[in-house]
């Protein structure tokens, strides 16, 4: 950790220009749980049809960033968020957005599988039905399974329960569930860090096929899977000079030039692993 | 005991060594109590059974099946039958059911889905627990002197307006099913209400983000996931104060009416099996004894099957969608 201290003076965020089509650009001022400055000034643009990884060590802030990209932080009653998210140029956080709707164009995929107590196509449909969909139900259940890979496995049974199911299958479920209503963005959370190698393979492949049709934000712990999956890659750090934990970002750019030729000096500790 | 202790090991040196005796025997002796407890408590379940069988065979000989459909209970001519108490019994506490369920259901999703803060809920929490331990006579006597007059007015219009509807049949001139069920449902409430917190309370955060996460509003996510969820904790809530419900004696007693009747009117005064048994025990000579041990035999057997009903309820519920933890 002396190495995140010796950061301190880094100071702001560091983006070098993407160069495609811009869908969410989250320029964050501050973020606060409580009287707890969590994460500081950072400006993250998430390009369309593209991986953005978020890698950093634990307490950088980059989950509570990703977070604030659907508004999910708003479940947490302390949460306080300074700054703009502008999506397709409108801030969601603006008063006149409801964080419903927010959550209907920009899926999530989380840590841990989370289906509902539901059958297999019921979690798939959820969305379908909760966003009126009129059209053949099943039809779609069936497209998003196959496109989260998981159709052949699931074909037989999909009146079983979603639970049921092992916990690699259950996250290609969980992201099948979120890939139905065809969202715009789809934040992923770290979503392979409850599985083993294999499953972690499986979504890694099905997060490149994804990124042909939606633009994808993912937090990996996993500096190979940055590697292996990310477009662009942005870096958090953590500042402790204030005495409390505040994360920030330090560098983002393109995948390769973050992990072979970084600008900063905390990016290339981290990424060469003298660090976590 | 486990007799291997590794002592061919030199462990000279560490300080790793086996449980101490003391530990065996703590464990084997709360296993060896636990287990009485378990057959105990059998044992008294089926010890109830024999018992009050056995003192109602003369009358199930006398009257047999008969007993359930005949609505007289006359200690003169020795004529029993117990279908008004056992509709009065099923009636007032369906109907308690469904007012003390709804308004349970509805405590527990608002103390539970964050629309108080966490505080507060926990002192309304309380103050609805408390509700069960105000005495049964109390809510007889808050039923006689406050909810009767209360409703009286309310039911006679009712009454006047719209008695062509079976419910509002008769006149309300005393005590009666209505106000019998509405206390009946007060004091099922705080067993639904904290059940269902708990159930409710149990659901993984996870589940709760998943459901938020895919753009639900609030009560999408209460009603199309969170219920849903936490559903055989719901039905087991409601599967006690359903037993509860059927057992309560004291304060339906007082409240409705002890009348052999069978109406659908809520005015109407009813009576149930354990008001029957309560009221007419302190009273009764040997031949209405043994008629009343049948009734009590039909009680005990209604709550079983009841209880054992709503457990399989539950059991399908949660093979179906919980699994494995």
């Amino acid at each position: 950790m002396n190495a995140t201290a010796e950061m301190t003076a880094a100071g702001a965020a560091s983006a070098s220009a993407p160069t495609g089509a811009i869908v969410m650009n989250c320029q964050i001022d501050k973020v606060f749980y409580g009287d707890f400055l969590a994460v500081r000034a950072s400006t993250v643009p998430i390009e369309k049809n593209k991986i953005t990884g978020f890698i950093g060590p634990s307490g950088c802030g980059k989950s509570t960033v990703l977070r604030s990209l659907n508004r999910m932080n708003d479940l947490i009653p302390i949460f306080r968020f300074e700054g703009k998210v502008t999506y397709h140029g409108q801030d969601i956080y603006d008063r006149k957005v409801d964080p419903v709707v927010v959550r209907r164009y920009i899926g999530m995929v989380f840590q841990q599988p989370n289906p509902f107590a539901m059958s297999i196509y019921d979690n798939v449909a959820f969305g379908l039905r909760l966003n009126g969909f009129k059209g053949n139900l099943d039809e779609r259940v069936e497209k998003a399974l196959k496109g989260a890979a998981c159709w052949n496995e699931v074909k037989d049974k999909l009146k079983n329960s979603g639970l049921s199911l092992s916990g690699g299958q259950q996250q290609r479920l969980c992201i099948a569930r979120a890939i139905a209503t065809e969202p715009d963005v789809l934040l992923m959370d770290e979503p392979c860090s409850a599985l083993d190698p294999i499953a972690t393979r499986r979504v890694e492949e099905l997060m490149l096929e994804l990124k042909e049709k939606y633009t994808i934000a993912l937090v990996t712990h996993n500096m190979q899977q940055a590697t292996r999956v990310a477009d662009t890659t942005a870096f958090f750090g953590v500042d402790i000079s204030q005495g409390s934990r505040t994360g920030y970002l330090v560098e983002m750019g393109p995948t390769r030039q973050i992990f072979e030729d970084p600008q900063e000096k905390l990016t290339g500790e981290y990424v060469r692993g003298e660090f976590s | 005991m486990a007799s291997h202790h590794f002592d061919h090991v030199d462990r000279s040196g560490s300080v790793s060594g086996p449980p101490s005796a003391g530990d065996y025997i703590f464990d084997r002796g709360f296993r060896g109590v636990a287990w009485l407890s378990a057959v105990f408590i059998l044992a008294l379940v089926v010890y109830i059974v024999i018992e009050i069988g056995g003192k109602a065979l003369p009358a199930f000989s006398e009257y047999g099946f008969g007993f359930l459909t005949s609505t007289t209970w006359n200690v003169q001519t020795g004529q029993f039958g117990i279908l008004p108490e056992i509709w009065g019994t099923l009636y007032s506490s369906l109907l308690a059911l469904i007012i003390g369920g709804v308004f349970g259901v509805a405590i527990a999703i608002f103390l539970t889905q964050d629309f108080l803060h966490g505080h507060l809920a926990a002192v309304f929490r309380t103050i609805i627990e408390l509700l069960a331990a105000i005495p049964s006579v109390v809510y007889g006597l808050w039923g006689i002197y406050v909810l009767i007059p209360l409703l009286r007015p309310v039911a006679n219009w009712l009454h006047g307006e719209f008695g062509f509807v079976p419910f509002f049949g008769t006149s309300l001139s005393g005590p009666g099913l209505g106000p019998a069920a509405l206390v009946l449902a007060i004091m099922i409430l705080p067993t639904v209400a904290s059940i269902s917190v708990d159930a409710l309370h149990q659901v993984p955060y996870k589940v709760k983000e998943a459901a938020y996460g895919m753009g639900t509003t609030r009560w999408e996510a209460i009603l199309k996931v969170m219920l849903p969820t936490a559903g055989s904790g719901i039905l087991a809530a409601l599967v006690l104060g359903f037993g509860r419900a059927l057992g309560e004696t004291m304060a339906l007693a007082m409240l409705i009416g002890n009348s052999n009747q069978i109406s659908l009117s809520l005015f109407s005064p009813a009576n149930t099996l354990a008001a029957l048994l309560a009221s007419s025990f302190p009273e009764a000579g040997p031949v209405e004894v043994r008629a009343l041990m049948y009734a009590a035999l039909v009680l005990l057997a209604i709550t079983l099957i009841v209880n054992a009903i709503g457990l399989a309820v539950m059991k399908f519920a949660t093979r179906k969608f919980e699994a494995e933890r």
